[in-house]
């Protein structure tokens, strides 16, 4: 699986760094830099709870 | 109109016959066109995409070109209409389109075409593939994100095809002559003609025909020349990259990937030694951040620092950093976009650190290069 951020729909809230620290940091502005969009199945569960709670829908876990 | 090649721009009203989708995608790919918009897609790989999505495309003629440097698209409609409508039908009856439409720059607004014509607004990133489909849809014409393609659900859920008017034109006489005909002019790697439009400091500013791995003297030559000594060329526009001003140089992919250029949608200007290359990027640095669409955080809030940090190296106002700022941010903003807005514009940061290191070197000891000794 991979990471997706939707930019047209993200607005910077931070969850997603929150959630996922281990792929996720934040940039100056507040917005998501995916650090590897490749997501391991260690981390699948937790990057599939920080798509869930993006409240603004912009994170997608894609199959490859 | 200066002409070096004569294929689009002499036009073609000749008989043809209409091919199959399987047909097309053959001879597109036997010929090996690519998209002339910019990216320089395969274009048989698109047109088979949507023919395999299943279900009847809608066709769009993309002659937005929203890049300031480029007029050729607008040359083309406005002298050869005919035969980027020729290509435009012979793509929507091979793949059995509903609707074709035709998409264009604000100038030609009062073109007769005989089909649904939509008028783009003059910006930049108006011509990028899903803001097309947003714009005949009615929507803002901005980009989308791209988790779906439009080749799979684009206008009204169909799968579309958006294609730049001279790649149609291309299509309408390879299919009247052939690939091995198409093939006779360019490279064998990057073969056909491109129209690019020159200009800067030339003599006679304009459109040309040329096939790839034309010299790029000979391109400057045909626009009459230059005018003052060239320090640098621009090649592919405000999202392309300077290249030495080398007369010998091929206008190709291969020759110009060293550069981090390619020949794009073939805007080929010419900068003077009397300018200054940080200024001139700074300047083209500051457009590109006005005409981000507004969408994708890293693009609005990156491409403005960019083009002020850059402004304040083109204006001397040194600072310990100042350079590695400019690196910093570029590599920040980089692929964190719904287009490539972000990214064509880091590709002509770092190729103009790179053509104008001795400026980058000399402003940052409060002198400029421009116009003296180099």
């Amino acid at each position: 699986m991979r990471l997706h951020v939707d930019w047209t729909a993200c607005d910077g809230r931070g969850l997603c760094a929150e959630l996922l620290p281990e792929l996720i940091t934040e940039d100056e502005w507040g917005y998501p830099v995916v650090r590897t969009d490749e997501v391991s199945p260690r981390l699948e569960k937790a990057a599939g709870r920080a798509v869930d709670r993006c409240p603004a829908l912009a994170l997608h876990l894609l199959r490859r | 109109m200066i002409t070096m090649e004569r294929r689009l721009l002499a036009g073609d009203d000749s008989p043809f016959a209409q091919p199959t989708a399987t047909q097309l995608v053959a001879l597109l790919r036997e010929a090996g066109l690519t998209g002339r918009g910019g990216a320089g897609f395969p274009a048989w790989r698109k047109l088979e995409a949507v023919a395999d999505a299943g279900r009847p495309p809608v066709v769009v003629g993309n002659g937005a070109e929203g890049e300031p440097l480029s007029g050729k698209d607008r040359a083309l409609l406005t002298y050869q209409p005919q035969l980027v409508l020729d290509g435009l039908r012979i793509v929507a009856r091979a793949l059995g389109a509903t609707a074709t439409h035709l998409y264009v720059h604000p100038a030609l607004r009062a073109l007769t075409v005989g089909i649904p014509m939509t008028v783009a607004p003059d910006a930049f990133v108006a011509g990028e593939e899903s803001a097309v489909v947003n714009a005949l849809a009615g929507r803002a014409p901005v980009p989308s994100d791209k988790r779906i393609r439009i080749t799979q659900a684009g206008l009204g859920g169909a799968p579309t095809l958006v294609q730049n008017v001279e790649t149609l034109a291309h299509i309408a006489l390879i299919v009247r002559h052939g690939p091995q005909w198409f093939r006779s002019a360019g490279t064998p790697d990057e073969p056909g003609t491109f129209l690019a439009t020159v200009g800067g400091a030339v003599a006679a500013p304009g459109v040309v025909e040329a096939g790839y791995g034309v010299r790029l003297g000979d391109l400057v030559d045909a626009a009459g020349g230059p005018v003052q000594p060239v320090q640098a060329v621009l090649v592919g526009g405000y999202h392309g990259g300077w290249v030495p001003a080398w007369p010998e140089l091929p206008v190709s992919r291969a020759a110009l990937g060293a550069y981090g250029s390619s020949p794009g949608a073939g805007v080929v200007l010419a900068l003077p030694s009397s300018a200054c290359g940080l200024a001139e990027t700074a300047s083209i640095a500051g457009c590109l951040a006005g005409q981000v669409a507004g969408q994708c955080g890293p693009c609005v809030n990156g491409l403005p620092r960019i083009a002020t940090t850059l402004a304040d190296l083109a204006a001397r106002r040194a600072r310990p950093g100042l350079v590695d700022e400019v690196t910093r941010l570029s590599a920040l903003v980089q692929g964190r976009g719904a287009c490539r807005h972000p990214d064509g514009t880091v590709r002509l940061v770092r190729s103009a650190m790179r053509a104008f290191a001795a400026d980058v070197t000399a402003h940052l000891h409060g002198e400029c290069l421009a116009g003296g000794a180099r």
